[in-house]
């Protein structure tokens, strides 16, 4: 089947196929109480962190901006909750720094509706105008990236936009968030999609969604316009068809050269959590302050789908979902490219999808598997979607020959994707020698 | 609440399959070919295979021991090395050579390269090759298979003392009154004598009384189940026998009197063997699935050639040791082709 899909073109060489675990694929989205305190980063997002607009001791209500983007590369940010502003200070973020953030005591007696709101006629905006109005939104890429998508919607002229690929594959295993997007929303991702494409001047769009989720496809099908504008499409379920490049070599054959951007290919992508969001949100004129999370994993008592309020503290959602076990290990993310939190005191952020909680016996157990030399398998070289050699590239990388692997064997190409480093029997961490090649690389070139 | 938490980088999953899972399948898919082995040659097959194997196992446990490697007994691949080591050994072969030979295929052939995955050269072929230099008699002396009271009696020369030489398996098979080309081998009878064996023989090594290895179907039945689970790569098998029989076939279609048919070039000697076993050693083939097919095609080539033209019967051992050395240019010349770098058709 995997070859006959190769052979018919009808998607990227390569790749891999671990086991999927998506348990929660049919648990609806269920809504996680407010926590007592809220903790909202100001740089959540690529691009220069937000400004404040409130003070301390502030009153907000729930939706309300408090953070005002820096530039055209930033997002604003809203208040999750209705409550005061207790303290604009440093805090923890999943990945070590701290970062300035603003903490908002929740009202516990509130109903927490969400007052705030500007609608728009969004036919009568201009492109400026609405560029501007989905910024307002501060909705950033979800699938992981957190671009601004305001900034990402701004394609240069000379590059005519004619497919927006629409991604809804949720190739990593475990999360399933997208997937109950899909099926629980597809009016919502169906506005998004017009939003995009009346900024696009128009692009047919195609969604694609991997085959292991024939009711997210029907969903869809349902909500489709008349005039075969949007369409969707199943396509074969592998690791890492959610990767952009890799969607669209399969929904339309075109392949990203090296070095190039995607659009200009002339084809567009798009998370469809994202446009969901902007669907949803930017009609009315709304803030993003919560989003759907799938927390799961043999450390979770109660799986699932979650809306879960952005700044909530990663405890306070571990306590609501009942976390097993006093040795854990939480992964933002999925299991392949997600990132193990490195304190349990760091707020949910506008980039978290998924929510992992592993057994740290597990983990353990994971980490003392005997690592071997290379023994030349070839194994990652079948796995790379890139089309790169990892043996070679892990040899050169222990040989601390990272110009060698950057000018010979096009290490820049990597997008650490992991394929690699899950299929090698030798247990080489792989990818995290291309992560220090490159951080390496960035040095000496500094 | 939870007191502690992990911090381990990513993937968070990761596959089961382990080098020693890989090494084991292997071991245990040559069983059986190893008990066809004994049951071809008796008591002498038997003890040269355990012998062998020891010596490897032991030499890899000294280097070990010694320091600076990660290999170990328990990764299998010792043992990989010294079950196919005794299988290209005559079953006669005198034990203290077989030990040499164990010893020098770890020692030369892989530790001195430091360990399991930088050995440059299949480490049973350096062991055999060193043999076939140092005891060009003793090596290119075999016996008949399927002898009367194999079971019970060692063939003589297996018993022979270090340094010594061994007992005349010539003379021995005499008495048994055998002549003296009951011991050669069918690619030897082919090169000096102009005969050939039957195709079906040969296939099943079950004729009466051939000096052949295990039989070449059985082999290739062992390795279909390595093939399925996805620990042997097909392609450079079938390179290596499609490129050996494409010229096989050439030639003999040119002068069939002169070169053999191709059936007998696949069956004969031990290129089946090497081919499935041999030449699909990881560390020493290509990684890029181009250089996996070049490799192969080159390993054929150069067994029909050194069979056809050389001075030795059989060219499989020489086959592949050229073609672990072409091994690193042939991945420089044939690195994958990089996404977005093809020119390929639009979809639709």
């Amino acid at each position: 089947m995997r070859l006959l899909n190769y052979f018919r073109g009808e998607t990227f060489a390569r790749g891999i196929h671990p086991p999927q675990h998506k348990e929660t694929a049919d648990l609806a989205i269920r809504r996680l109480p407010f926590a007592p305190r809220m903790i909202v980063h100001l740089s959540q997002q690529v691009g220069r962190p937000a400004r404040p607009l409130v003070k301390v001791g502030e009153e907000v209500l729930r939706g309300q901006p408090i953070a005002e983007a820096d530039g055209f590369v930033s997002v604003p940010h809203h208040a999750p909750v209705t409550g005061v502003v207790e303290d604009i200070r440093l805090h923890a973020t999943a990945n070590g720094p701290w970062g300035p953030a603003i903490i908002i005591r929740t009202h516990l007696g509130s109903t927490q509706e969400v007052l705030w709101e500007q609608p728009h006629e969004i036919a009568a905006l201009d492109e400026e105008a609405l560029i501007e109005a989905v910024k307002q939104t501060g909705v950033v890429g979800l699938g992981g990236g957190v671009f601004p998508t305001h900034a990402k919607l701004k394609v240069p002229k000379e590059y005519p936009i004619d497919t927006l690929v629409v991604n809804g594959c949720e190739c990593e295993p475990y999360l399933t968030s997208d997937h109950r997007v899909m099926v629980e929303r597809p009016q919502h991702l169906i506005a998004g999609i017009r939003i995009a494409q009346q900024l696009l001047n128009n692009p047919r769009a195609i969604i694609g969604v991997e085959d292991n989720k024939p009711d997210a496809v029907e969903a869809i099908r349902k909500h489709l316009p008349a005039d075969g504008s949007i369409a969707v499409e199943a396509v074969p379920t592998k690791y890492p068809q959610g990767a952009g490049e890799m969607l669209i070599k399969t929904l339309t054959g075109r392949e990203v050269p090296p070095d190039a951007r995607a659009y200009t290919t002339g084809a567009y992508v798009q998370n469809v959590a994202t446009l969901a969001e902007i669907g949803e949100l930017l009609p009315r004129g709304r803030g993003f302050i919560e989003r759907i999370i799938t927390v799961v994993g043999s450390g979770v008592e109660r799986p699932g789908n979650y809306l879960v309020p952005i700044g909530t503290p990663l405890k306070f959602l571990l306590e609501q979902v009942g976390a097993k076990g006093d040795s854990i290990q939480v992964v933002f993310g999925g299991p392949m490219m997600g990132s193990a939190v490195a304190s349990l005191d760091t707020p949910i952020t506008k980039g978290v999808g998924g929510i992992l909680v592993f057994r740290g016996k597990e983990v353990q157990a994971r980490a003392s598997r005997k690592t071997y030399p290379c023994i030349k398998c070839g194994e990652c070289v079948e796995s790379c979607p890139m089309g790169l050699n990892p043996s070679t590239l892990g040899m050169l990388a222990i040989k601390r020959e990272y110009q060698t692997m950057a000018d010979g064997y096009r290490l820049g190409a990597c997008f650490e994707c992991g394929s690699c480093t899950y299929v090698c029997p030798a247990n080489i961490p792989l990818v995290q020698h291309f992560r220090v090649a490159k951080q390496m690389l960035r040095r000496n070139s500094a | 609440m939870n007191s502690s938490i992990e911090i381990l980088t990513g993937p968070h999953i990761k596959r089961t399959r382990s080098v020693e899972q890989i090494m084991r399948n292997v071991v245990g898919s040559l069983l059986p070919i190893c008990v066809f082995f004994v049951v071809q040659y008796g008591v002498s097959a038997l003890l040269s295979i355990v012998v062998v194997t020891l010596s490897c196992l032991a030499t890899e446990k000294f280097f070990v021991r010694l320091g600076g490697q990660s290999g170990d007994l328990n990764d299998w691949s010792a043992t990989i090395t010294g079950l196919l080591l005794a299988l290209t050994l005559p079953p006669g072969f005198p034990l203290w050579m077989g030990a040499v030979s164990g010893t020098v295929a770890i020692a030369l052939g892989k530790a001195i390269f430091g360990g399991i995955g930088h050995n440059l050269f299949n480490p049973a072929l350096v062991g055999r090759a060193f043999v076939q230099a140092a005891f060009p008699v003793a090596i290119a002396t075999y016996t008949p298979s399927f002898l009367p009271g194999r079971f019970t009696d060692f063939i003589p020369s297996s018993l022979a003392l270090p340094l010594m030489a061994p007992a005349d398996t010539v003379a021995w098979l005499h008495s048994m009154s055998y002549d003296a080309l009951a011991g050669a081998t069918p690619l030897a009878k082919w090169k000096f004598e102009g005969t050939l064996a039957g195709v079906s023989e040969l296939a099943t090594s079950l004729g009466t009384h051939m000096a052949v290895g295990p039989s070449p179907l059985l082999i290739v039945a062992c390795s279909a189940y390595l093939a399925v689970r996805g620990f042997l790569d097909w392609r450079i098998p079938a390179a290596v026998l499609g490129s050996a029989a494409c010229v096989a076939f050439a030639l003999y279609g040119w002068d069939p009197h002169r070169f053999p048919d191709p059936f007998f070039v696949l069956f004969s000697g031990g290129l089946v063997l090497g081919a499935i076993y041999m030449a699909t050693d990881m560390a020493t083939s290509p990684v890029t699935p181009r250089g996996m097919w070049i490799y192969g095609a080159l390993i054929g080539v150069l067994t029909v050639a050194i069979r056809y033209a050389g001075g030795l019967p059989e060219g499989v051992m020489y086959a592949i040791l050229i073609g672990n050395a072409m091994t690193p240019l042939i991945e420089r010349i044939t690195q994958p082709q990089a996404f977005g770098t093809s020119k390929k058709k639009e979809k639709k």
